[in-house]
């Protein structure tokens, strides 16, 4: 039992980390720029889509993810110059409709592309196999992604908490018109932050690839769950972030596992097995409700 | 607007003359899920229905053949939406395509209320082979139970004692795990259901280690399996677990993302692409020489649904506003299936063969499908005694 809840842990921290990566772009671009970017997904999406192709045509999985990182971050400047910087004055609404027209344009154009089938992303053969870790196998590219995935949190914690350019960042989430009266390029900090926060979607997608389908739309669902993350962790907030995207990742995938056989004790096989998975799915949801009702503006929030 | 109304008036007009004598071309609404995860379904599908209309010159029981293709993307709102278009705008005569079952069920009903006939090559619901059968549902592939059932009764005659089963929460994934039990009688660990669509099995995955089965069966169709036979693999649970799937997760769809870790795997089918009747031969070396890839059995689904459309239009000489004449026609069945005989049961499920195939290399080398029993002779579906169909 306690092995079962072990590597349900483990498989809960494997898919908090990936959101990790996502919501702690979007969160950034959110609370310091005020700016809503649904179109997060997208460069999500475009960055799975260039680690398949390049990992195809290199035979490389490496240069396929460094590939995908460096060119949708190029991507997101040239987004962010030509288009986004327009919105920044603009109110959420008409960020909204922007950035949603930027999902379906990315979608159809990924579609003219690709196509509209599934591509393949396999791991690595050298990491298609188990370890064994204690007493029991556990995947060894899961592995990867967990260590991935630390190795980028504590990264970005010395980077935003040690560094000067993090303090930048950390003031202009707390008060952009005082950082920028001091005399910081917000407008060049802007840049770096959107193309910084890109680079780990690409990541993001280029890891969970393999583990999922790199496939057309494939952006859209997992950007809700980031914008889940970041409402549980507070705007703007990096620690707030990666909080939220453990607690997701661990009640989405305790929630999956435990909850058919709990209920399966309380009611009817029928009945638990159809309320079981729909419960399941909408835990998430019901703790982010829960959070907002108790903390509204989240558990760590960046303008306190 | 009055000219707008003219246009109307005239465009309506012009429909309804046309329909008095036989028909000059068979029109086809051809939907089907061909973007996502589940495409490789529909795409096999299509190509295996265009392949038929090719070998008949382009036509279908003589006459002209236009298909109309459009891709439901696995989503029930969509697939009504096209389905409305299909039946009004364009006014096709049969409608085919579909392959999920929650997709089927959703736009079923608007395509009987217009008497439109729909040929399934693939969805065969619980639902419509019992008391919602429906005398212009036809469906040339199988109930969705059947497969299962053929899987369960293998896997009880082998004797496993202790199985989990997989299946996505949706009609057809209820409809497996019903089949499967109908002749598995050992215990089943555990029924997991799954999100359909749903591409990490980690959480899934963990908890069948728990469990220590020894056999798991999943039905798992399209992306779906392909990441979970994967995922089952990179967790080392293949060493001392059995795997058992229907066809549709051991097909060439699957083999061909999978690969070796696919080896030795038994799965059930209706029909195999070594199958040696003169039918199937030509249907198989053709399929090949055309795209390039060995067909899977939906391929095969498409080729006899376009096949019986063939049949039937030939038999009422193209009169097809006759749906009397044209549904008769349809449950005569008068065309050489791929997989050998078969014949409509009252519901217009197909009663036939099921049998057990194994993943091994063939004689080229290639990983791929061998029949090497049959598991179930004349066989119909359980439902059929509750259809009263009218």
């Amino acid at each position: 039992m306690t092995q079962l809840i072990l590597e349900q842990a483990l498989n809960g921290l494997q898919f908090g980390l990936m959101l990790f990566l996502l919501a702690a772009g979007l969160t950034l671009v959110f609370g310091i720029m005020d700016m809503i970017n649904l179109a997060h997904g997208s460069l999500y999406m475009v960055g799975a889509y260039l680690a398949a192709e390049v990992t195809q045509a290199s035979g490389s999985f490496i240069t396929g993810v460094g590939v995908a990182m460096l060119g949708t971050a190029v991507l997101a400047v040239v987004l962010e110059v030509v288009l986004l910087r327009r919105l920044y004055a603009r109110n959420h609404l008409a960020q909204v409709l922007a950035t949603f027209a930027l999902i379906l344009i990315a979608n159809e154009c990924v579609r003219i592309v690709w196509g509209a089938q599934t591509l393949m992303l396999n791991a690595p053969d050298a990491l298609s196999g188990p370890v064994r870790i204690g007493g029991f196998l556990y995947p060894s590219y899961r592995l990867l992604i967990i260590g991935v995935g630390a190795l980028i949190a504590g990264l970005l914690y010395v980077l935003v908490a040690r560094t000067r350019i993090g303090m930048w960042v950390r003031a202009g989430a707390s008060n952009r018109e005082m950082t920028e009266a001091l005399g910081i390029n917000v407008r060049l900090l802007f840049t770096a932050v959107f193309a910084f926060g890109a680079a780990l979607c690409a990541l993001a997608g280029a890891m969970l690839g393999p583990l999922l389908a790199v496939q057309v739309g494939m952006g859209e669902s997992i950007l809700i769950l980031a914008f889940v993350v970041i409402v549980i962790g507070g705007i703007g907030s990096i620690r707030g972030a990666l909080v939220g995207s453990l607690l997701v990742g661990l009640v989405d995938t305790l929630g999956r596992a435990m909850l058919p056989a709990m209920l399966r004790a309380l009611f009817s096989p029928e009945v638990a097995s159809s309320l079981g998975p729909a419960l399941a799915s909408v835990l998430i949801y019901v703790l982010m409700a829960a959070i907002l009702f108790w903390r509204p503006e989240g558990l760590f929030p960046a303008r306190a | 607007m009055r000219l707008a109304k003219l246009v109307l008036a005239l465009a309506a007009a012009s429909c309804l003359g046309s329909s008095v004598n036989a028909a000059d071309k068979v029109k086809v609404g051809f939907l089907s899920t061909l973007s996502g995860p589940g495409a490789g379904l529909g795409v096999d599908i299509r190509d295996g229905f265009n392949l038929a209309i090719k070998h008949q010159g382009g036509k279908l029981g003589g006459l002209p053949a236009e298909v109309i293709i459009a891709d439901d993307q696995q989503k029930p709102e969509v697939a009504q939406q096209i389905t409305e278009k299909f039946l009004k705008k364009d006014k096709v005569d049969f409608m085919t395509g579909i392959v999920f079952s929650n997709i089927m069920l959703a736009a079923g009903q608007p395509i009987f209320d217009s008497k439109t006939f729909f040929i399934s090559a693939n969805a065969g619901p619980s639902q419509y082979a019992g008391d919602q059968c429906n005398p212009y549902f036809f469906n040339v592939a199988w109930q969705n139970d059947n497969l299962h059932e053929a899987v369960g009764k293998y896997v009880n005659d082998k004797g496993f004692k202790n199985v989990v089963l997989v299946a996505p929460n949706y009609p057809g994934g209820k409809d497996a795990m019903v089949g499967f039990k109908r002749f598995y009688k050992g215990k089943v660990g555990e029924e997991v259901y799954t999100k359909l669509g749903q591409l990490d099995y980690a959480a899934e995955l963990t908890q069948i280690r728990s469990l220590k089965p020894d056999a798991v069966f999943f039905f798992l169709p399209g992306g779906m399996g392909i990441n979970f036979v994967k995922q089952f693999v990179a967790a080392g649970l293949s060493a001392d677990t059995q795997l058992f799937a229907p066809g549709f997760s051991a097909d060439e769809d699957v083999i061909k993302a999978v690969g070796a870790p696919m080896l030795g795997m038994f799965n059930s089918s209706h029909w195999a692409h070594d199958m040696q009747n003169a039918e199937n031969k030509r249907f198989v070396a053709d399929f090949q020489k055309e795209f390039g890839r060995l067909p899977s059995l939906y391929a095969s689904q498409g080729y006899d649904a376009a096949l019986l459309i063939d049949a039937a239009v030939r038999d009422v000489k193209g009169k097809l506003d006759d749906k009397e004449a044209v549904r008769k026609a349809l449950e005569a069945k008068r065309f050489k299936s791929v997989r050998g005989d078969f014949k409509f049961n009252t519901n217009h499920y197909p009663v036939q063969d099921y049998y057990l195939r194994v993943i091994g290399r063939d004689d080229q080398g290639r990983i791929t499908n061998k029949t090497i029993g049959t598991v179930f002779s004349n066989h119909a579906d359980a439902y059929v005694a509750q259809c009263k169909m009218k």
